[in-house]
This record gives structure tokens, C-alpha cells and sequence, in this order.
């Protein structure tokens, strides 16, 4: 199919996309959701597996109190209701990732109903209305061989590894998200990016899409202006935040030339491309299994006590927003100013060398500054660009105390990132420091003033601005290591001009 | 030394511990007798010779170290094989899990070995539990020892046989709708099926899970009770298993033994003492009424209304939830695998998986619990099914205002004979007609032999509230003090 | 009238991963419509009021600590496998594409 796209702007000028999205975290507990099998990333295949998780004839599922917990706390940080009582349920399908044939799931009664979230778009705050947050298990992992990608098609076998079968996972589900107009990718962007935040705060889960801790099943659908809701599609496989943005985008544009065309939607779930950033049809909805649910005989009901819900809503942290705001206003910065911290990644390691005792101000010119831009060099997150936020508050202490001057401060901090050890050790190691023996200082000034006895005269004659000459003389033999304004000083009271 | 094989658990253990006998002797004379019935009975799928003689030298050395042996050490016991052994084979009566060894102990069996009983084997059953004459094992059927032309009952019928031929004193069963009681009646033994929750479920191959409950069968009350008692209590492994302690069942049956039941107040159930039981039956019944009453027992009708509905509830219920936990079987990592030629897809070889390997009862469930799960037919079934549970509950909770325990024939009809039923599913299921209510409601049922009829045991079945198991266990020791129990012709 | 049609069972069949042949369709039909017709009778039951009974323990909370047990060693875990390669289990080529959770 090689229709052409039609241009974006044309496409949110004649349409209004309706958008949702579905986010299922992987919890950080111990153990999986049934039972006592650790949940650490990467073993060796069937290592993290008992007769519970691997769905052996007999075995039978206890939940994980932690992950109870840990679903409780997010629906309270979504603003959600907590049910006062709820059932697992049986969510029948055979697939062979799933070692019971079916998942134990949520399904008519989750833990959590009814809240929201807000977010920041373009300096606008967007209110997403969350329908239900709900506890399942995490299926196996499966293993395509004999095709040429890795993938399903073509493959002649699968193999099956069950480490990551029955790990907690959270589904958050939003309600429908209508009247972004054009701005649809990037809400359903910040909305994943200021969930992740929000889970991040709470310490629940490591919250990696690369790791697939965090995966979105993004919905859309177009209507025209005054009509009804059009039929939405499902897009998987949504993996990175860039691609939740350039999912919804490219799946609008292709609905839009769908019905362009005269065509209809059709209800179905649709893969995600990272590479090619679009989607391609998957299982459709009207051949879709009936899924069979029914209340889990295996569980008993789960009844939050309200006096332990209020408990943990009492001790919930500041969520990502608030404390944003809170920072904003104690660093005493403008909108713009914050925007490009955050933009930046830089908020916690700001946070963390104030904590280390240095100002707001000297924080964030080294973290903005000279940091950044290494990272952004160097391609890699600012937080992983060498120095520690302990490192930076040291450096700038140094600085601060006399002992290095900026110019000499920046030498160290290269060595810090290539490390060679801490601000103090470097400097003293490389003999950085700034020289204040005033007596080395004085020689290297008269030096100065003998070999530039015309620029001398000048000065004693009253041109106080010519002595920026011998103070870049000075500077010149002792290697950068004076104190610019100490030897100016110096300059002008042997010439007797201060 | 009398045959080791006729004395009751509680001789067996009495003998052991005081040196009279071995372990290893009793379990090798419950070995031999196994060696000489079991070709015409057809009790065992598995006997575990090597491990059962083992377990019985691991008693005696404790013995002679000075150790104190619990009340069952040394006593041979027969386990259904609807729980998981480690190591030995475990196959629910199913071609499907042919030759599966699992790598865990279900929780019942470790308290056997932790108890020091010793597991001659594992015995006969209709597949995954479902059926009433144990001819639904794809292992072939199991004879009731009073007649071996007859069917011992279901789906515990190799447990019961076994007991009634003497290849062990105590056996265990797992009753979903009767399949501990059922067979007790029909061979003249004793099956208790503990409250549900009282029991572990853990490593009971799962049929209908808010149903199944596994429990006690033996040739005496006293000797069901202590093995109850063994069993019994809670499981952290199992959600639905209650955090109490066993109600004290073996004091219960003690206490009824001495024949004297002044104060106690028993119903019978009206809906279930008059049509549909057999004549022979509904005599052996009405006289063990009034042999109850002799004992001092105060006797009422009560009228449960809903029981009429409990055999089509739990036609819809058991399928629905066996309809999901039996999806796992589907030759991936367990069990039978058919079809994989290098050609077929993974769908194709699940299909021919569980076609070749479950039998045809356990095909129809399947299918009679997917369509009852099914969207547009949830509420007017599976929904309804599950009112209909409510009522029953409502029905137990009302009699039990009036009387302490409530009484009933255990099953309409005596032992039948082989495949008189088989061709026609609908009637082998009215063979659980008075079983199903306690299912449904959660609460312990016995069977203890009551009588004959034409030569063929009756039972009675008592009923009690959930969590008093004891009175059930007294009522049925006090009846078993005045009718004795019963011997099957020689084999 | 029937309660459930030859095409029905087939379906059940399917749905529920069964080959089944076509003499078993014959037999199922009429097997399944007498079962089916006979556990219909719950709907004589007056019940709109009543609420339905999952579990007859009257337990909630059940709940387990988070802490790490010791499971199955990978040949325990596999000992049963119909197949396996390289420590998984070995199935057949799959159709479906995987039905997210
Ligand atoms: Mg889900
Ligand atoms: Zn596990």
C-alpha cells in the first residue's frame, strides 16, 4: 500500500482524535504476585520458577501483600478510589507464554477506580481522567527461532522461558482523552512521561521501557468536528516515550487517509515499528476470543481496611508536580529557566548538590553549563556523565573558598568526569591551585612591570585601564594559577596608581 | 499374629508402637494383599513398593532410637491419585499426565509423611474426579469388592475399593460432589469430606477449585477421624484454607462411640427421604433413623427447598471452573504431547493434545463449562448457578438454626453394575444427588454405613455446619457403635 | 427444542482446544443438549435479589509476605517438558500473535 499520507496540520484541521492509553508496570516487589520466585531482571531462562508460576498441576496462587500495597499506592497518587472489596478474576485464552492458559487478572472489580492525573502540555495543564488501576501477572517470555527476524512469521519453533511469568503488573488505564486536538502525541507523551514520574516517586517499579518494566498499548480514533467518537484501534508495542508521541501521530495520519478514501475503521489491535515509526494491522477485534471471565476461585477477596488505605495516602511522597513546583519556587526561577532543568534531566542531581551545600544558582551552572554540554557530546543521560552531585558541591566549594578560579575550576572538572578522583585530590595532584603567596606573586608582578616599562608609564600616568595587559603577562608565567584580581590589584598599587 | 491386613488404623498403630509388630511387616502384609486382590479389584494405579517399604523402615528405626511415634505411625495408606507425589507418578486417572512424575508434594502428602504413614501407592479414580463409578479412569475401571461386577463408586472408587479389600486401612479421597461419600456408601466404608477450607488443596490436581476437598476414608469412624486430624488444618500455601485449628474430631468420635446421643438434635432432610432413592435404600435409611433415635437422639424433618436445585447448580458450576483450570493441559510443560511432526502448528498439536489425552466425560465438561463461561450465557448459567449456591447456603444456615446436624441416605441408589450408567452422563450424575449440597454450601459431610440392601452397603450421610466437623464425626461413631461395621464377602 | 446445535459443540470445541471428530460432534450434540437442558432448570429460581457465592470460606486478605522462597531447579522445572532446548520449553510454530495482557 503506497497511499500518501496526508500532511499533519491538514489531517488536525478536519479531524478531532479521541486518544487512551493502557500502561502496565512491571511492580519492583521481591517476589512474583502468586508466589515466593524472585523477580530480578535477566537470569538464566527457567532459573526464577516453582510449580505456582510455571502453572503445575496442583499448585496454587497466594498474593504478594507488597504488590497489594504497591497498587494501592499508585491508585492513591492517581487520585482513585480504593475499593473497599474486590476479586481476581480468571482471564481464560490459551497462549503458551501463560503456563495456566489463563491470567489472573481484574476484571469487573479493580482495585482501583476513577482518579486522574495531570499533566503539563505547552505550559497548560491537562487533566487525564483515569478509569482504573488493576493487579495481574506478567506472562513468559517466548523465543521466535528459524525465522529470519525473531519474530512470529516464519518461525518454525518458539522456545519458552518462564523467569518472567507471574511478575506484578500494574494496568493503568485512562479514560478516554478527548479535545487535544493537534496536541494529542505529545499529551499522550506527557502523560507516560509524568506516569513514569509519578511510579518513579513512589519507588514501586524501575520504570524502564527499555527493559519493557513499562509498556503502552496506545488507543486512537478521529471523528469530525460535532460528530460522534470514531472507531478506535489498539496500537502495542509502544516501547520508547518518543514512540507513544510518534504512535498516536503516525496512526491519526493513517486513519485520516483511511477515511479520506471513503473507508472505515476497522476495530483492531495494530503493531507498533520502531524503525519505520508506523503500524500494522494485528489480531482484529470481531474474531476476538471471548475471554471467559470469571471470579477466581482460587483467591479470596481483597478488602483494603480503610484505616491502612489512609495510612499510605498519609505517607505518600510529594508527587513529581508539586515537588517541581516547590523547587521552582526555592530556586527562585522563571517558567523558562525551570523548563530547561527539566528538559535537561537535571532536577535531582540540582536538588541533591544543594543538598551538598551549595547555592541554587552555582548548582545549576555547572549541571546547565559546562555538564550538559559534556552529555550531550559524549551522548550520554547527565546523570551518567561522570560527575556526582557530591563532586560538583566540592568543586564549587573550592571555588568558593578562593582556591580555584573559574577557568581552573573547569580543568578539574574535566578531570572529575575523566576520573581521576575528587575535585580536592586533582587539583592538588595536578597543582592547580591558585597562587596567593604573595611574596612569588610580587616578583612575578615587578618581572612584569621591568619588561613593560612603557605600559608601566601608562598606568602611573593614569591609564588604570592598560594594566589588563600586565595582568595577562602575570597570569602568563604563573600558568593561569593567580588570582586575576589580586594581581591587578598588586599591579596598580606598585605603580602606585590605586 | 492375626492378618495384620483386617485390623484398623488405630490397632495397626497400637501394635507398632509397642513394639508387637514392624512398619515394614504391616506394610509388607498390605503389600502382599495388594499382590493377591488387586489384578480383580483394581484399586492401585501405582503401587510405590520401594517407598512404602522404606517409609516403614524409617518408622521402626525411629522406634527403636527411643523416638515418640504420632497416633498413625506405621499405617499404611492409599492415596487418590489426584495429589501430586514427588517423584512418583501422578496421573488424576488421565492418559494425559501418562508418566508425569511432578518435582513437588502436594501438602496433604507431606503431613502423611510427616504423620509416618507409610504410602503403599496411588489408587484408581474417574478422570480429574469427574464421575461416580470410577469407570471414567482412563486406566480402566475399579471393582467394588462386595461384588466385583459392580462399580465401586466415584470419582474415589480405587481409594474406597481399597479399603473394602483390605490392601490398606486408611485411604485418602478428594470430594468435589460427593466422591469421598459416595464410594464410602457403595463399598461400606467410612468417607468424610472435611469443611471446605479445612483441608489443603495444595498439590490436589484442581477439578472444580471452590468445590474440591480432599479428606479421610477408612473402615472405622474413629480411624477416619484421626486421620482427619493428621491431614487437616491450615495451609499457607492455600488461600481458602481456614486459619483454625481442626475441630477436635478424634474426641468427637470417641465421645459418639460410647452410643449415647442425649441433646442431640438431627434433621432429615425431606427432600431427600422419600422419591428418587432406591426402596432398599430409603429402609436401611428409616431404620437408622430410629436406631438414631434409640440412642437417644432427637429427630425432626427439616425441609431444604433449594436442594432440588443443588444437582444443576453443580452441573454448571464444577464444568465452568474445571472448563478453566483443566486449559493447562496442553503439552507444553507436562504431560502428553501428540501431533508435533515438525508440520503442525502449536494450535494444531494443543487440539490433538487434549483430544487423544482427555476421555469423554472430561471433554463434555469442558465444553458444558466453556459455553456456561461464555458472554451472553454468564448470568443465565454460571451467574445463576451462583445464586442458586447462595440459596442452598441460606437453606444449610436455616436448618442448622433448628437442628445440629442434618441426615440423608448418601446416595439414591446401592452399587451398580458396571456400565449400567456409563452410556447415558445425565443419570450417572444423580448418583450425587444427596452429596452435592454440602459442596456447595462448604460445609463437612461422612458416610458411615448404615445397613445392606440386597446384600449391598448403604451409607448415611451426616452433615454438619462449616468448621463442626466433630458433631458430624459423633453422630456417625454413635451410629457405627450400633450398626457395626460391615464385611465384604471374601475375594 | 434443542438447546445447543452440532455447530455450537464444534464451536465449544474449538474454543476450547479440542479436535474433535465429527462422530464425537454427533454424540456431544445430543449428550450436551440433555445435560444442558437438565442444569437449565436454575432459571426456575427466583434470584434477581440474591447475590452469587464464588467462595464458600468467608475469608478476605489473604496475603503473603514478600519474601523470596526457594523454587525448582531448571531440570526440575523441565523434567516433564515434552520438549525443551537450550534450558525452555520447546513448542511448535505458534499462529497467533501474542494477545497482550
Ligand atoms: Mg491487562
Ligand atoms: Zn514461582
Amino acid at each position: 500500500m503506497t497511499t500518501t499520507l496526508p500532511a499533519y496540520d491538514e489531517v488536525v484541521a478536519r479531524f478531532e482524535p479521541v486518544i487512551g492509553l493502557e500502561t502496565h508496570v512491571e511492580l519492583g516487589t521481591n517476589t512474583k504476585m502468586f508466589c515466593g520466585c524472585p523477580t530480578d531482571f535477566g537470569g538464566e531462562p527457567n532459573t526464577r520458577v516453582c510449580p505456582v508460576c510455571l502453572g503445575l498441576p496442583g499448585s496454587l496462587p497466594v498474593a504478594n501483600k507488597a504488590a497489594i500495597e504497591a497498587t494501592v499506592r499508585i491508585g492513591l497518587a492517581l487520585n482513585c478510589s480504593i475499593a473497599s472489596w474486590c476479586r481476581f478474576a480468571r482471564k481464560n485464552y490459551f497462549y503458551p507464554d501463560m503456563p495456566k492458559n489463563f491470567q489472573i487478572s481484574q476484571y469487573d472489580e479493580p482495585l482501583c477506580v476513577d482518579g486522574y492525573l495531570d499533566v503539563e502540555v505547552n505550559g497548560e495543564t491537562v487533566r487525564i481522567g483515569i478509569e482504573r488501576v488493576h493487579l495481574e501477572e506478567d506472562t513468559g517470555k517466548t523465543l521466535h527461532v528459524g525465522g529470519a527476524t525473531g519474530r512470529i512469521h516464519g518461525a518454525t519453533e518458539s522456545l519458552v522461558d518462564y523467569n518472567r511469568a507471574g511478575i506484578p503488573l500494574v494496568e493503568i488505564v485512562t479514560k478516554p482523552i478527548p479535545g487535544t486536538g493537534a496536541l494529542a502525541p505529545e499529551v499522550a507523551r506527557a502523560y507516560v512521561t509524568e506516569l513514569r514520574d509519578v511510579l518513579r516517586s513512589l519507588g514501586v517499579s524501575d520504570v524502564r521501557m527499555e527493559e519493557g518494566s513499562l509498556r503502552c498499548d496506545v488507543n486512537t480514533s478521529l471523528n469530525l468536528p460535532g460528530a460522534e467518537w470514531g472507531t478506535r484501534t489498539e496500537t502495542k508495542n509502544v516501547n520508547s516515550l518518543r514512540s507513544v508521541e510518534r504512535a498516536v501521530r503516525s496512526e491519526m495520519l493513517r486513519q485520516a487517509s483511511v477515511l479520506d478514501a471513503g473507508g472505515r475503521i476497522t476495530q483492531e489491535t495494530r503493531h507498533f515499528h520502531e524503525e519505520t515509526g508506523d503500524t500494522t494491522p494485528g489480531r482484529s477485534k470481531e474474531t476476538a476470543t471471548d475471554y471467559r471471565y470469571f471470579p477466581e476461585p482460587d483467591l479470596v477477596p481483597v478488602a483494603p481496611d480503610p484505616a491502612w488505605v489512609a495510612e499510605l495516602k498519609a505517607a505518600l511522597p510529594e508527587l513529581p508536580r508539586l515537588h517541581r513546583r516547590r523547587l521552582q519556587q526555592e530556586w527562585g526561577l522563571s517558567d523558562l529557566d525551570m523548563q530547561s532543568v527539566l528538559n535537561a534531566g537535571a532536577v535531582e542531581l540540582i536538588e541533591a548538590t544543594i543538598a551538598a551545600g551549595t547555592t541554587p544558582a552555582a548548582a545549576r551552572k555547572w549541571w546547565l553549563g559546562e555538564l550538559s554540554r559534556r552529555a550531550n557530546e559524549t551522548g550520554v543521560e547527565l546523570a551518567d556523565v561522570g560527575a556526582t552531585p557530591a563532586q560538583v558541591a566540592e568543586l564549587q566549594g573550592l571555588v568558593d573558598a578562593g582556591k580555584l578560579n573559574d577557568k581552573l575550576a573547569r580543568t578539574v572538572l574535566e578531570g572529575v568526569v575523566a576520573g581521576e578522583g575528587s575535585p580536592t585530590e586533582i587539583m592538588t595532584d595536578r597543582g592547580l591551585e591558585v597562587v596567593s603567596d604573595t611574596g612569588a606573586l610580587t616578583a612575578a608582578v615587578d618581572e612584569a612591570i621591568a619588561a613593560n616599562p612603557d605600559i608601566a608609564d601608562k598606568i602611573r600616568s593614569g591609564k588604570v585601564a592598560a594594566a589588563g595587559a600586565l595582568v595577562g603577562a602575570v597570569m602568563k608565567t604563573t600558568r593561569g594559577q593567580a588570582d586575576a584580581k589580586t594581581v591587578r590589584e598588586l599591579i596598580l598599587s606598585r605603580l602606585g596608581a590605586s | 499374629m492375626s492378618d495384620l491386613t483386617r485390623l484398623t488404623a488405630v490397632e495397626i498403630a497400637g501394635l507398632v508402637a509397642g513394639g508387637e509388630t514392624s512398619a515394614v511387616e504391616v506394610t509388607q502384609a498390605h503389600l502382599d494383599r495388594i499382590a493377591a486382590v488387586d489384578d480383580r479389584v483394581r484399586a492401585f494405579l501405582h503401587v510405590d513398593t520401594d517407598g512404602a517399604l522404606a517409609a516403614a523402615r524409617a518408622v521402626d528405626e525411629r522406634r527403636a532410637a527411643g523416638e515418640e511415634l504420632g497416633p498413625l505411625a506405621g499405617v499404611p495408606v492409599a492415596v487418590k491419585d489426584v495429589l501430586t507425589t514427588k517423584g512418583v507418578p501422578t496421573t488424576v486417572g488421565s492418559k494425559i499426565l501418562e508418566g508425569w512424575r511432578p518435582p513437588y508434594d502436594s501438602t496433604i502428602v507431606q503431613r502423611l509423611r510427616d504423620a509416618g504413614t507409610v504410602m503403599l501407592g496411588k489408587t484408581n479414580m474417574d478422570e480429574f474426579a469427574m464421575g461416580s463409578s470410577t469407570e471414567y479412569s482412563a486406566y480402566g475401571a475399579t471393582h467394588n469388592p462386595w461384588d466385583l461386577d459392580r462399580i465401586p463408586g466415584g470419582s474415589g472408587g480405587g481409594s474406597a475399593a481399597a479399603l473394602a479389600a483390605y490392601e490398606a486401612p486408611l485411604a485418602i479421597g478428594s470430594d468435589t460432589g460427593g466422591s469421598i461419600r459416595q464410594p464410602g456408601a457403595v463399598t461400606g466404608t467410612v468417607g468424610a469430606k472435611p469443611t471446605y477450607g479445612g483441608t489443603s488443596r495444595y498439590g490436589l490436581v484442581a477439578f472444580s477449585s471452590s468445590l474440591d476437598t480432599p479428606g479421610p476414608c477408612a473402615r472405622t469412624v474413629l480411624d477416619a477421624a484421626l486421620l482427619h486430624q493428621a491431614i487437616g488444618g491450615h495451609d499457607p500455601r492455600d488461600s481458602t484454607s481456614i486459619p483454625a485449628p481442626v475441630p477436635d474430631v478424634v474426641a468427637a468420635a470417641r465421645l459418639g462411640a460410647t452410643g449415647d446421643l442425649t441433646g442431640v438434635k438431627l434433621g432429615v432432610v425431606t427432600e431427600f427421604s422419600g422419591e428418587g432413592a432406591e426402596p432398599g435404600v430409603l429402609a436401611a435409611f428409616r431404620e437408622s433413623v430410629d436406631t438414631l433415635a434409640k440412642l437417644g437422639a432427637e429427630i425432626v424433618e427439616v425441609s431444604c427447598p433449594h436442594f432440588r436445585y443443588a444437582l444443576p447448580a453443580y452441573y454448571l458450576i464444577a464444568p465452568s471452573e474445571c472448563s478453566s483450570n483443566l486449559a493447562r493441559f496442553d503439552g507444553v510443560r507436562f504431560g502428553l504431547r501428540v501431533g508435533d511432526d515438525g508440520n503442525r502448528s502449536l494450535e494444531e498439536v494443543m487440539q490433538l493434545t487434549r483430544e487423544a489425552g482427555f476421555g469423554p466425560e472430561v471433554k463434555r465438561r469442558i465444553m458444558i463449562g466453556t459455553y456456561a463461561l461464555s458472554s451472553g450465557y454468564y448470568d443465565a448459567y454460571y451467574g445463576q448457578a451462583q445464586k442458586v449456591r447462595t440459596l442452598i447456603t441460606r437453606d444449610f444456615t436455616a436448618a442448622f438454626e433448628r437442628v445440629d446436624a442434618l441426615i440423608s441416605p448418601t446416595t439414591p441408589f446401592v452399587a451398580f453394575p458396571l456400565g449400567a450408567r456409563t452410556s447415558d452422563p445425565y443419570q450417572m450424575y444423580l448418583a450425587d444427588l444427596y452429596t452435592i449440597p454440602t459442596n456447595l454450601y462448604g460445609g463437612p459431610g461422612i458416610s458411615v454405613p448404615c445397613g445392606l440392601s440386597d446384600g449391598l452397603p448403604v451409607g448415611l450421610q451426616v452433615m454438619a455446619p462449616t468448621m463442626a466437623d466433630d458433631r458430624m464425626y459423633r453422630v456417625a461413631a454413635a451410629l457405627e457403635s450400633a450398626v457395626g461395621t460391615l464385611t465384604p464377602p471374601a475375594l | 427444542m434443542a438447546a445447543i446445535s452440532r455447530e455450537e459443540v464444534a464451536h465449544l470445541a474449538r474454543l476450547s482446544r479440542l479436535a474433535v471428530t465429527e462422530e464425537e460432534l454427533d454424540t456431544f450434540a445430543g449428550q450436551l443438549d440433555v445435560i444442558l437442558q437438565a442444569v437449565a432448570q436454575v432459571g426456575e429460581v427466583a434470584a434477581a435479589d440474591i447475590p452469587p457465592t464464588s467462595h464458600s470460606v468467608p475469608l478476605t486478605n489473604v496475603l503473603r509476605d514478600d519474601v523470596v522462597v526457594p523454587g525448582l531447579t531448571p531440570a526440575e522445572a523441565l523434567s516433564g517438558a515434552p520438549d525443551a532446548e537450550e534450558q525452555r520449553f520447546r513448542v511448535p510454530r505458534i499462529l497467533d500473535e501474542d494477545v497482550a495482557s
